[in-house]
């Protein structure tokens, strides 16, 4: 690793290429598209296989969601070439994040019970 | 003589990144430190929205049909979501990550015509979006949905309208260092510039592939 990469915190030899950028961003389509059709099969209860995808389309979504994140995380953000440091400073706010999103939500559940 | 002279480029180009105790340079780590906290404040606003979540009591609601003071009086309104217009917006925000990579890609090799013809197109992407959104608020204040006509209108607004600022923060960023570029100011060893804003781009991207299923698609 030379002076410029060590100093931008990257090692130039495992960089992706153009290629590996547009084979990623066909991906992130993919899985667009896959919860736009989940949306609408889920919500819609004429279609095709709408009994399997309507209990699960929320944690399906949750889960495209979270791989879409990943992918531009990792190859985008270059968080999988990048010196660790950057993933800290990355990953721990998004746990403490989620955790005060789940905290909120229950406390607000609690808060509503109480209440009646 | 030649290891003499090897080490002094070598530290020239550690002198133009700064010497930091981590070997990184600082201005990344504050970028990253600011996406850190970012992420933190876009939480709040995102878990705001899910505890208030079904919570109007009058419309227009984003997806089922509901009463909304409408003219002075009650009437029955439609659900105000266009689903398809959003996810035109969310393509084009993914579409923009791809050419800002790109851009740098053009950037860090030297390649100037890369770089400015990516660039230009991550800006125009950036300013569809913002389009498209100014365009989706105008449409739900036309259909009787104001900032405080009820606790959903509320929470989206607060929370797709600071979304909204922060493209509109990164188009202004980017087209800065498209002008840069333009004027032969964004040689390689400057790179980090554009990286710095192409983080700050695709953090608002992330954000966005969260917000874009829980606000849009979650009924």
């Amino acid at each position: 690793m030379d002076a410029h990469s060590a100093a931008h915190g990257h090692d130039d030899a495992h960089h992706p290429t153009p290629g590996m950028y547009v084979k990623i961003g066909l991906v992130l389509f993919v899985l667009t598209f896959f919860e736009v059709a989940a949306y609408e099969v889920g919500h819609r209860p004429g279609a095709i296989l709408h009994s399997f995808v309507e209990p699960i389309v929320v944690p399906l979504l949750l889960v495209l969601s979270a791989a879409k994140f990943a992918l531009v995380a990792m190859f985008y953000m270059h968080l999988k070439q990048d010196s660790k440091v950057f993933t800290n400073l990355f990953v721990w706010p998004i746990g403490l994040a989620a955790g005060l999103i789940v905290a909120l939500i229950v406390l607000a559940r609690l808060w509503h019970l109480a209440s009646f | 003589m030649a290891e003499a002279a090897t080490a002094h480029a070598e530290m020239s180009a550690a002198d133009e990144h700064h010497w930091t105790s981590t070997g990184l340079d600082s201005r990344k780590i504050a970028i990253w430190g600011f996406i850190g906290s970012e992420c933190l404040f876009f939480a709040s606003l995102i878990s705001t929205y899910l505890v208030y979540k079904g919570k109007s009591l009058v419309g227009p609601l984003p997806h089922a049909e509901s009463q909304c003071m409408l003219h002075g009086k009650m009437q029955a309104c439609e659900g105000v979501f266009e689903t398809p217009l959003v996810t035109a917006g969310t393509g084009i925000l993914l579409l923009s990550s791809l050419f800002v990579v790109l851009a740098l890609y053009g950037a860090q090799k030297g390649n100037r015509k890369m770089l400015l013809g990516w660039l230009s197109a991550t800006v125009l992407c950036g300013i569809f979006f913002v389009s498209m959104q100014v365009y989706e608020f105008t449409h739900f204040y036309h259909k009787g949905m104001g900032y405080s006509t009820n606790l959903f209108s509320s929470t989206f607004f607060t929370l797709t309208g600071f979304h909204g600022s922060h493209v509109s923060l990164g188009v202004i960023w980017l087209s800065t260092m498209l002008i840069l570029a333009l004027r032969g100011k964004l040689p390689p060893e400057k790179s980090l510039n554009l990286e710095l804003a192409a983080l700050y781009w695709h953090f608002v991207d992330v954000v966005w592939i969260v917000i874009f299923p829980v606000v849009y698609l979650m009924r």
